[in-house]
């Protein structure tokens, strides 16, 4: 058995609006940052998990983010498998 | 008649719900510890609001999983009546009891106050005292009660006639000024407003009464 990192990155839907990006982007703006034209918000969540092999490990993390860490009602989520440091 | 209060780590309004129920409207009422998974001998489960959990991950997300809700689903399936309030009604759409999601208030401020609703369906008991538009005053409390869901289901809502109430000056920018919705049956109601906290005169009103009395109408 061997141990993978995985990192998901959940971020809202293209079509939910994302007040708290909104607001940021306007906190921005007024830093003076130029031509920022999109700011959205999302989190990304770190994993480490125990598996036979990459694809095992992989179904469970993609079951973790379906049914827990993303609410596909209103969020998209990725996944990336990452080596350790 | 006994109807059941949930209380999970974190909820903060399970004793309004109880002064309420049995102590304003003298409706038999008992806590329900979130590791329990006995309902026997109950009418109606409450879910009140509060941050279960501390809210962490997605309001709800991870009361989701708690062991009282497992029964929950089957005490639904059977007509057994819920009501989640807030927080509560955060959760039934993180358990999928009800469609959509309630997102952060549009314009990011936690709202606190008195707002004036409209009796938007008469289709259930929940609101069968209430004649179709109807106004009546609650209280809401809550950052993030913008209820959002795709197209297609929001036309099967209103198709269905399942939106219970709606926002006369919707305060947080939620789809269709939608402040409650039913399930198709009829005996799941989530709404943001707090009926709890509008059941006597002297906190500044009773227009949450009729709602909390359907608990145990049949």
């Amino acid at each position: 058995m061997s141990n993978f990192r995985a990192r998901i990155n959940v971020s809202l839907r293209p079509s939910v609006l994302d007040p708290a990006g909104e607001a940021t982007k306007s906190a921005a703006i007024k830093l003076g940052i130029k031509g920022l034209t999109k700011l959205r918000i999302g989190k990304s969540i770190d994993v480490e998990i125990d598996a036979n092999n990459l694809e095992e490990a992989k179904q469970e993390v993609e079951i973790l983010s379906e049914r827990l860490l993303a609410n596909p009602v209103i969020e998209d989520w990725n996944l990336e498998f990452l080596p350790f440091d | 008649m006994t109807i059941g209060i949930v209380v999970f780590p974190g909820s903060n309004c399970d004793r309004d719900v109880f002064w309420a129920t049995e102590g304003c409207l003298g409706i038999p009422s008992r806590f329900l510890w979130h590791e329990s998974t006995d309902l026997d001998g109950l009418d109606a489960v409450v879910l009140p609001g509060g941050f279960s959990y501390g809210d962490y991950l997605r309001c709800g997300a991870i009361a989701r999983f708690a062991p009282v809700l497992s029964s929950l689903l089957d005490f639904v399936n059977k007509g057994g009546k819920v009501l989640g309030i807030c927080n509560g009604f955060q959760i039934l759409t993180e358990l999928g009891l009800l469609p959509g999601a309630l997102t952060r208030n549009h314009k990011l401020h936690f709202i606190c106050d008195t707002v004036p609703l409209i009796v938007s369906s008469k289709r259930t008991e929940w609101f069968e005292n209430y004649k179709f538009g109807d106004k009546l005053l609650l209280p809401i409390a809550h950052g993030e009660g913008r209820f959002q869901c795709d197209e297609e289901t929001i036309k099967r809502l209103e198709d269905q006639d399942s939106i219970a109430i709606r926002y006369c000056n919707n305060p947080n920018g939620s789809i269709n000024d939608i402040a409650g919705i039913t399930n198709e049956k009829g005996n799941v109601l989530g709404m943001m407003p707090h009926p709890e906290r509008a059941c006597d005169e002297l906190v500044g009103g009773i227009d949450g009464k009729s709602i909390l009395k359907a608990l145990i109408s049949t």
